[in-house]
Parts: C-alpha cells; sequence; structure tokens
C-alpha cells in the first residue's frame, strides 16, 4: 500500500464497478465524518470510515480492496443510519469485500469458517463436549438441522455449488 | 398469535444450547404456537457468508425462509445474526425482482421455490408486541429484585429501525422493559447501543480488535453498577462470556429467554448455564 506521501494510482474504472454493483450511493458522499463518528470499531482502531468512502469515490483501488481496515467493520449499521446523506455504507462495505474475496484477499480464518458451511451446514462445528451438553438437556445430540438431515445438507452443497462459492473459497 | 417455528441458527445450538431450551419452555409458559424448524442450515451469518459472497448468502438464507413458507409459519430466531440475515434476505427478495429471480434459480435446483412474504421474527420483539408485557408480567412468579441488569441489545436487533419499526435505535426501550417486567432494574451505562465487538467477521479474523470494542462495553458495565449482562443474541452472549476471562469483571451473561425461565419460576436446569464461562451466580 502507498504511503501518505506517494502519488496514489488511480483507477475511474474502479469506482465504477463499484457503482454497478448497486452500491451507488458512495457517489453521495461529501466527507462530514458522521460514519467515523459513530463507529465503534473506529473508536479502537484506526480504521476511518469516512476516508474509505472517499478512496472508493476517487478510484484508489489499491487502497481499499487489499485493505485490512476493510474487514474491521462489525457491520453494526450505525453509519448507515446517522448519514445525513443516506449513503448506505455497511452495503458498500460488503460489496468492496465481495470484490476483494474475488480478487484473493480472504483470510484464512475466514476462510475456514468458510470451508465449515461447505462441509457441515453451519458456521461452527458441532464437538462430543457439546453434543452431551445438549443430551444433559434432554436434546438430541444434533439439533434437527441439517446436521441430522443428510438431504437436507445436499441442498445446501448444491446451492454452493450452484453460486461457484466452492470455487471462491478454494 | 400467529403460527411460529423457531429457527436454531449455529450458536445457540451448537454452543449455548440452554438458550434453545429455555425459549421451548418461556414459549410452551406464555402459551406461544411455536415449533422448531428442520432442515435449515446457517443463515447464513450476515457478517461473514454475506461479506464473502452475496449470492450464496441471499440463495441459502432464500432456502431456510422457503422451509418456513413451506410450514406457513413466522419465522422467529434468538439470534440478531440470524435476524439480520434472514430479515435481510427476505427483504431484498421482497423488493427487488432481479434478486428474487436469482434466488430461485438457485432454489430451483434443488426442487424448491421462495415465493415470499414470510414474516422474519426476533423472539425478543415477538414477546414485547405479540404477546406483550402484561401476559409476561402475570407470569412472573419470582420476582428478579436483586438483578441489575446492563441490557445489551445487539445491531441486528432494531436496525434499520425506520424499516423494521421495533425500536428506537438512539434510545431503544423494549429489551429494557421486557427486563423490568421480571422485578429487575436494567441500569444506564455508557456505550449502551454499541455493538459487542464480534460481528462483521472481526471475532474471527481480528479477535484483539473484537476485544477491545468489549471490553470498552464491559468497563462502563462495571462503573454503571451493574451485576450481569442480559443479551438476546448468543453470539453477542459468547463475545461477553469468554471475552471475560483475565478481566476485573465476571459479569454473568443471560439470554432473555433464560432471564425469562428463573422469573416464571421454571425448571432453571433447562437454562444450560453449564456452557457459561462466567457462572451465572449472584
Amino acid at each position: 500500500m502507498a504511503s501518505d506521501s506517494e502519488p496514489k494510482a488511480v483507477d475511474p474504472a474502479f469506482t465504477k464497478s463499484v457503482v454497478d454493483k448497486g452500491a451507488d450511493t458512495v457517489t453521495l458522499c461529501f466527507q462530514c465524518g458522521t460514519c467515523t463518528g459513530g463507529c465503534p470499531s473506529g473508536r479502537v482502531t484506526a480504521f476511518r470510515t469516512r476516508k474509505m468512502m472517499r478512496r472508493v469515490q476517487l478510484g484508489f483501488k489499491d487502497e481499499v480492496l487489499p485493505a485490512e481496515e476493510l474487514w474491521l467493520c462489525t457491520t453494526c449499521t450505525t453509519c448507515d443510519e446517522r448519514c445525513p446523506r443516506g449513503v448506505k455504507i455497511t452495503d458498500i462495505i460488503m460489496t468492496l469485500r465481495n470484490m476483494a474475496v474475488r480478487e484473493g484477499y480472504m483470510a484464512e480464518a475466514h476462510k475456514n469458517t468458510a470451508r465449515s458451511l461447505m462441509k457441515s451446514g453451519h458456521a461452527i462445528p458441532l464437538g462430543d463436549a457439546f453434543r452431551k451438553m445438549r443430551e444433559t438437556l434432554g436434546l438430541h445430540s444434533e439439533p434437527p438441522t441439517v446436521l441430522s438431515d443428510k438431504e437436507a445438507l445436499d441442498e445446501v452443497k448444491k446451492i454452493i455449488k450452484a453460486t461457484h462459492f466452492d470455487e471462491l473459497v478454494g | 398469535m400467529a403460527k411460529y417455528s423457531l429457527f436454531l441458527g449455529c450458536i445457540a445450538p451448537l454452543r449455548y444450547p440452554g438458550i434453545e431450551t429455555a425459549t421451548m419452555e418461556v414459549a410452551k409458559a406464555l402459551d406461544i404456537d411455536m415449533d422448531i424448524l428442520d432442515k435449515t442450515s446457517c443463515c447464513p451469518a450476515p457478517g461473514v457468508f454475506r461479506s464473502f459472497d452475496q449470492d450464496t448468502w441471499l440463495a441459502i438464507g432464500a432456502r431456510n425462509l422457503s422451509l418456513a413458507e413451506e410450514k406457513g409459519a413466522e419465522i422467529v430466531t434468538i439470534c440478531n445474526g440470524c435476524f439480520g440475515s434472514l430479515w435481510e434476505v427476505a427483504d431484498k427478495i421482497e423488493h427487488d425482482e432481479k434478486k428474487k429471480e436469482y434466488a430461485n434459480s438457485i432454489l430451483k435446483e434443488i426442487g424448491r421455490e421462495y415465493k415470499g412474504g414470510v414474516k422474519v421474527r426476533q423472539f425478543a420483539e415477538l414477546l414485547y408486541t405479540d404477546v406483550g408485557l402484561d401476559a409476561i408480567s402475570a407470569k412472573v412468579t419470582k420476582k428478579l429484585d436483586h438483578i441489575k441488569a446492563a441490557v445489551h441489545y445487539g445491531c441486528h436487533y432494531f436496525k434499520p429501525d425506520i424499516v423494521k419499526e421495533i425500536d428506537n435505535r438512539e434510545r431503544p426501550k423494549t429489551l429494557d422493559e421486557l427486563v423490568e417486567v421480571t422485578g429487575a432494574t436494567s441500569v444506564d451505562y455508557r456505550y449502551k447501543n454499541a455493538c459487542c465487538g464480534a460481528g462483521g467477521g472481526v471475532r474471527a479474523r481480528a479477535k484483539e480488535v473484537a476485544q477491545a470494542m468489549t471490553d470498552q462495553k464491559l468497563e462502563a458495565m462495571k462503573e454503571s453498577g451493574a451485576n450481569c449482562i442480559v443479551d438476546i443474541c448468543p453470539f453477542c452472549h459468547l463475545q461477553f462470556d469468554q471475552g471475560q476471562s483475565g478481566l476485573r469483571t465476571s459479569f454473568p451473561v443471560i439470554h432473555l429467554s433464560q432471564l425469562y425461565v428463573m422469573a416464571f419460576g421454571l425448571d432453571e436446569s433447562k437454562n444450560g448455564f453449564d456452557a457459561h464461562a462466567v457462572p451465572v451466580k449472584f
């Protein structure tokens, strides 16, 4: 990533591609900073929502898609609710993250969560300790979800193939 | 009251199964006609899977909604993540014909269709709106006046508030009232409406950042004189419960359903407090 003192590579096609993906409200941002002011993540990190919106407007693709801070938003949507311009900030961040993943920027920890979904239909695994805990509560060791219905799990797996999510995660 | 079907999600059944059993006990006590929606998968989680690929998120969400549609039931969640995802998927399909067509083109491959119109509910707002504080109050046999709760709403419960019309995002009151009806006190604290820190895939990817947000809330709760945390989401629940190790706080973390099991004088072993990192004792 370029430091603030270096000239930045501008890619107008990047802004257009974000807009074309439905995140068109990014163009409405007039940089008031209300988003940054209410951001719980920005309170503890260097993540600045306002700057990210500006970088998208200016086409600074290389400062947005590989950036770690793109993944520091908890999607709490406080910024969306307070934005005086109606910028759908969380939706824009989602669009940017989808683009980042397609460019290969996906953390290993997130790949593992994705693999769990692909394998079991749930975001987290069920181990023996929790199976036992369920039994103690009078529940079946597996909940009546895709975990205890192979056909239902196959449906989820087919969806994952049909949307090519499996190829995306690798 | 309508017919309801409980969507389990991942964290409640797989990490805090007591939230699942407590919810069913409370529903029974309040004569809520609710079964468990089977064959469901992950909602899929809004912070991670929607971040990775919105098409997959939409299609899997639509499959889950189609299961409730088949039953003719409203789909009820006990998790704000599930509520956020299912509500948004339903909303997008309702208002965007292209998204609906896309979701159904994928569902067709598994012989399903989602026609639309399934109501997505959060158990807390269902209790507040469909059951009401009076009916809940009538079931309280054990006044919890020793409890001073720091309530945590969680983000996807009432936002977007103009569209959901559940509560006011800047000054919410539904959960405070749902807690106080048990005789407990809901204390005010700084950052009350702030995120727990776990969402958006942050817990999985940058745990220390998630923890820093949690710590700010915990510190504020400590200043407020609260003696426990009451939430309505197992993911926030996990973040607060596991996020206190090594800290100066030891707030028991209680889901609203578990609080009602206590207040209604139901079988407290159904709360599954064994799963909690911080012991639930006062």
